[in-house]
């Protein structure tokens, strides 16, 4: 048996955008085990809730992720919202889901560029950062703000968008998606891309379902789990299909997440099909009183809310389980066996948001 | 072959465009009507009813109704237009310029003319 050594892997690395600590065990080039020490940057935002109004901690939900800012806002606001009894405008559930979309383009977007940068593809980086700046000039025509949006509240949206601007956005979107299409053709079909991502970190099925892999990681090993299908807010007014790989390698990850960018494109432009005129709040009165576990999509994945109200304005207990704590374990399982030289690129693929996990 | 110049069609249609990006400070960066810039306030229309402060979720607003002052901690604003919903007589606005950066964190204090009440104006 070869000697083992450990390698420690970040809290600073070049190919990760946010802290986590990994002791790499190595025999040879190979990696046998992965220790993860994660709380670099725990902020202790679920106690918040025992000091912030109800209604403020939307702006403290929001805050938990800076890519997936607005979804963590619905997830929490949902769950508020079932405890209370609210029935909301449809108008709301429209705009909460076309934003929700447009997150999961500027994710998606982001991740592919930051995927492209780990394997040494600059110009690809380079042009995925250029379509998702179009997304994100929308977001700050319609919501204000570029990473924080502050647009939803107990009971509805703070913002509507009229009938001119939005088809101005669908046109505006129309292009984002022809210049899309050739940076994903890229994506799926360049020898670079396909050569450094197949076969590395396999993650079967059985392992998937076993570890409890949530969002892309779980669709590109062959599981159906999307939390789209629970058909909360407005998605029961909308078609769709999760995207779903089999082979359960980093390829497979990010092809999901390629195609799921075009899903997400034909959402919005059913969103604004089926949108209704009317109102886009209701009056809220009254405070929580009772408890809810609420789920939604994310990019990343699934993350789940749990919220417990006791009939005061402040909350009694806020929880939240992130994608990427859920992503953690298969990841350690990926990790297993392979070289040393393909761990930035499997850590990468699972999209890890430290921030999220942290909270 | 084709699949190691997959990336050839959009590098030669970059070089025919002009650059993506903005040359920011040569020209001057683009906001739309809805950006979340910094707050400001119109001293003559302001009568002091605390609405503001009581809505600001970070605490970044201070009213004093008995000195007459009203003062904004600009690193603790977050922008979310809270008191312009809530400020009745108007005087609070949204600008779309973000707030420019400082070397101390100052506190931006204005003096307010406290509104006369009604029973003290002469000649009721």
């Amino acid at each position: 048996m070869a000697n083992r050594t450990v390698i420690p892997f970040g809290p600073q690395h070049p190919v990760l955008p946010e802290p986590i600590h990994l002791d790499l065990v190595l025999e040879d080039e190979k990696v046998v085990e992965a220790i993860p020490n994660v709380g670099f940057i725990h902020r202790g935002l679920e106690l918040l809730c025992q000091k912030k109004p109800f209604q403020d901690m939307v702006l403290v939900a929001e805050r938990i992720c800076g890519i997936c800012s607005l979804i963590h806002g619905v997830g929490f606001v949902q769950g508020v919202e079932k405890i209370m009894n609210l029935d909301l405008p449809e108008r709301a559930l429209f705009l909460r889901v076309f934003w929700s979309e447009l997150s999961r383009i500027h994710s998606h977007l982001l991740w592919l560029g930051l995927a492209a940068d780990a394997i040494g593809f600059e110009s690809l980086f380079m042009h995925s950062w250029r379509v998702r700046e179009m997304i994100l000039d929308i977001f700050e025509e319609t919501t204000g703000g570029r990473v924080i949006f502050n647009v939803i509240k107990v009971g509805g949206v703070k913002k509507d968008i009229t009938k001119e601007t939005f088809t101005r956005i669908m046109k505006q979107l129309d292009k984002a998606e022809e210049e899309y299409k050739q940076i994903s053709e890229v994506f799926i079909n360049d020898f670079t891309v396909i050569h450094r991502w197949s076969g590395v970190g396999v993650l079967s099925k059985e392992d998937a379902v076993k570890l409890g892999a949530v969002g892309p990681t779980a669709r590109a090993s062959g599981i159906k789990s999307d939390m789209r299908m629970l058909k909360y807010g407005a998605y029961e007014k909308i078609d769709f299909e999760p995207t779903v790989e089999r082979s359960g390698d980093c390829y497979a990850r990010a092809a999901v997440r390629v195609k799921e960018v075009y899903q997400s494109f034909d959402i919005i432009r059913q969103c604004y099909n089926k949108i209704p005129e009317g109102e886009i709040e209701t009056k809220v009165t009254g405070f929580p009183n009772g408890e809810y576990f609420s789920r939604v999509e994310q990019p990343r994945g699934e993350v789940v809310y749990y919220v417990k109200g006791n009939g005061t304005k402040f909350l009694d207990r806020f929880r939240v389980r992130t994608p990427t704590f859920a992503n953690l374990p298969p990841l350690l399982q990926m990790l297993a066996g392979c070289d040393l030289a393909d761990v930035p690129a499997i850590i990468l693929s699972i999209d890890p948001c430290i921030s999220c996990t942290e909270r | 072959m084709s699949d190691i110049l997959t990336m050839c069609k959009t590098v030669l249609s970059s070089l025919r465009k002009k650059t993506a990006c903005q040359m920011y400070p040569i020209k001057p960066a683009k906001f739309y009507k809805n950006t979340r810039g910094h707050i400001t306030i119109d001293p003559n229309k302001c009568i002091l009813c605390t609405m503001c402060a009581k809505r600001c979720p970070t605490r970044a607003i201070e009213v004093d109704r008995a000195k007459g002052t009203w003062l904004i901690n600009r690193y603790k604003c977050i922008t979310c237009n809270e008191c312009v919903i809530s400020c009745k007589p108007v005087a609070l606005r949204m600008e779309i310029q973000y707030s420019p950066p400082g070397a101390k964190k100052d506190i931006e204090l204005y003096n307010i003319e406290k509104p006369t009440p009604k029973s003290a104006v002469p000649g009721e």
